[in-house]
């Protein structure tokens, strides 16, 4: 093995966010397992996995949505796993939930203003729902419409693009490609790579293991809770059980 | 139908407006030429219902913007009236303290303040009661969540009922059963020295109601537009976030305990201002007054009118609160006297109105005025439901 291919990330530079031991709850199943990982600033990680493997979990363990029952998340240096949602929006986590969750009867510029809830400078704020609209100008042709009625593609950009109205350091982002056709993934993901080259650091949790390793340069392997593997996002795409696994290559 | 005129919007939005406002604040000048029929709204029915818009108006912030079911909202009335009797009354009567009150001499025995103090007085000790009841339902949800409210909304009138000995320590906080009776009038005791036809105490005008009605009129306009304030700011958009989805308002950084309490201090505040205004009115706070079936009316009030319309719930306040006080009874008997029955209606009362809440349901399950983003969802819906009958058909 080469020197240059550490799977684990060094010290520098400074890691952005923090997992160490993580573990999450549902009631008595516990959903994620002494989870470790870590995101540098400016890196796109995936995580990846099945159903139930503890991608989402993990998300909303660092959203503070629910709270871990034991182990210590780190955001900037600072410990956020006691931390509220609200505070946690703040400090510069964002979140584009599983399943999108827009507010399905305010308009799509209403839920990109609810995206910027925390945030009073107005100027900022419409900067941002104007960028919003470059980055996604079907958005900008909907700005009116409800968002229940949009169509899934368009949902998922509306979804994400309410994400960084917070103006967010850190992305999280929950199966962005899910019911979506290919052609519409491949554009979503291609805009979430701008998103990344734009200085928001991205931590993408997918099931298409295919696409989120083409656009990742980490990743990390989940088995019910665990990290199994965890190694650059090249040599994961390359590696045998991977492959088998979630690649559906053998 | 009005949509098809060529009328400019402007013009449309003001002309309703325009009439209904003349027409309800100067009703106590022309009531009485609108002949002698018992369906005719009394004054003393035109006061209850400012109240219960105010209250109904209060109960839409919880229900109709924040989605929170609460079927305990007459404690808030409960607890305004109980603030009138305590600080109007001769209830407390080791102390002797006269503030501003009207009709009281300077010595009196009791607790005297003056009404227009205690108005804002119980709307903020109702609100406190409306955090206490947020804090421990913060967790629930739906179902849980309305328990929690209903139970609360029979604690207080039986703490009320149980109150004359207080954990047996012989302290009389509420009178017991017999309740706190009289209350202290209302009138303007300072302004009356400087705008004479202002009257120095209601109880001393030739008709009390009139006065009554018109400060009752004060406090829907107050709180329909401080309820309408509320919805357009930052804390109504939260609760419309609250209530479209919980756990996406959370991701995008509502702190949702806040603005839960918020949405129950703010209900409850109007509903401690009615309370407090009814309990003057009446002359006293009696437990019995404060029935479960006062919270359930209040809500079919809201459902009726369209969740979340201010609007709409003002008017299915007046039409349901008119029908308890009088319209039910006058309709019972014109029906006894032209066909020669003998139907005490009022006994039908609740059948009455849960059978309109049913057939609300049915056909117009929306309200009467919906609101915008509730319209829509019914829409949407019904498009649903007409695309699965293409797909049957």
């Amino acid at each position: 093995m080469s020197a240059e291919a550490p799977p684990a990330p060094t010290a520098n530079p400074p890691a952005l966010l923090e997992l160490d031991k993580v573990r999450t709850f549902y009631g008595r199943i516990e959903a994620v397992k002494g989870l470790s990982i870590t995101v540098n600033e400016g890196e796109i990680v995936t995580l990846i996995g099945a159903n139930g493997a503890g991608k989402s979990t993990t998300l909303r363990s660092i959203q503070g949505l629910t709270k871990p029952k034991a182990g210590t998340i780190r955001f900037a240096g600072k410990e956020i796993q006691n931390a509220p949602p609200h505070q946690i929006v703040q400090m510069g986590i964002a979140h584009s939930p599983e399943g999108r969750r827009l507010f399905p009867r305010m308009s799509v510029r209403e839920n990109l203003e609810m995206g910027a809830f925390n945030r009073s400078d107005r100027e900022g704020i419409e900067q941002d729902t104007e960028h919003v609209y470059s980055l996604f100008p079907r958005l900008s042709e909907r700005r009116g419409q409800q968002a229940g009625t949009l169509s899934g593609g368009e949902q998922q950009m509306c979804s994400i693009g309410r994400a960084l109205m917070s103006r967010p350091k850190l992305l999280l982002l929950d199966e962005p490609s899910m019911g979506l056709a290919p052609i519409l993934v491949d554009k979503i993901f291609e805009i979430i790579q701008e998103i990344n080259r734009e200085g928001t650091t991205i931590l993408l949790v997918e099931q298409n293991a295919l696409i989120a390793l083409g656009i990742a340069s980490r990743g990390y392997v989940l088995e019910t809770g665990r990290v199994t593997l965890s190694d650059r996002a090249e040599a994961l795409a390359t590696n045998d059980e991977v492959r088998k696994a979630y690649l559906g290559i053998s | 139908m009005i949509d098809k005129l060529p009328i400019p919007r402007w013009a449309r939005r003001a002309i309703i407006p325009i009439i209904i406002v003349p027409l309800v604040v100067l009703y106590p000048e022309y009531y009485t030429s609108l002949g002698t029929s018992q369906l005719i709204p009394t004054l003393s029915t035109a006061v209850t219902m400012t109240v219960f818009v105010c209250m109904a108006v209060g109960l839409n912030m919880v229900v109709g913007y924040a989605g929170l079911l609460d079927l305990g909202y007459v404690a808030f009335y409960a607890i305004g009236s109980y603030v009138a009797g305590w600080f109007a009354s001769t209830q407390f009567a080791s102390h002797s303290i006269v503030f501003g009150a009207v009709g009281v001499q300077s010595h009196a025995i009791g607790i005297h303040i003056s009404i227009w103090l205690l108005l804002p007085v119980a709307a903020a000790m109702a609100a406190a009661a409306g955090v206490v009841i947020g804090l421990p339902t913060l967790r629930l949800r739906g179902d849980y969540l309305a328990l929690v409210t209903l139970g609360f909304g029979e604690i207080i009138p039986q703490v009320v009922r149980n109150g004359d000995n207080m954990f047996g320590t012989g302290f009389n906080l509420t009178n017991g059963v017999a309740g706190i009776t009289p209350i202290d009038p209302m009138g303007f005791r300072y302004l009356h020295g400087i705008l004479p036809f202002l009257p120095d105490n209601f109880l001393l005008t030739p008709n009390l109601d009139v006065w009554f009605y018109r400060v009752g009129l004060l406090l829907v306009a107050i709180t329909v537009f401080c309820s309408i304030r509320l919805r357009d700011s930052r804390l109504g958009r939260a609760w419309v976030a609250l209530r479209e989805d919980e756990i996406a308002a959370a991701a995008m950084g509502v702190p949702l305990m806040q603005v839960k309490t918020w949405a129950y201090a703010s209900g409850a505040f109007f509903g401690g201002a009615a309370g407090c205004f009814y309990g003057v009115y009446q002359g006293g706070a009696i437990p019995d007054n404060f029935k479960l079936y006062i919270s359930t009316l209040l809500l079919a009030m809201v459902i009726l009118g369209g969740m979340g319309n201010v609007w709409g719930v003002c008017l299915g306040a007046a039409v349901l609160s008119y029908l308890n006080q009088q319209g039910l009874g006058a309709i019972g008997n014109t029906i006894n006297s032209n066909f020669g029955t003998n139907i005490e209606i009022t006994k039908y009362e609740a059948g009455l109105f849960g059978l309109l809440i049913v057939l609300m349901m049915l056909f117009r399950p929306q309200g009467l005025i919906p609101s915008s983003r509730r319209k829509a969802e019914f829409d949407v819906v019904k498009e649903e439901h007409e695309a699965a009958g293409v797909v049957v058909g």
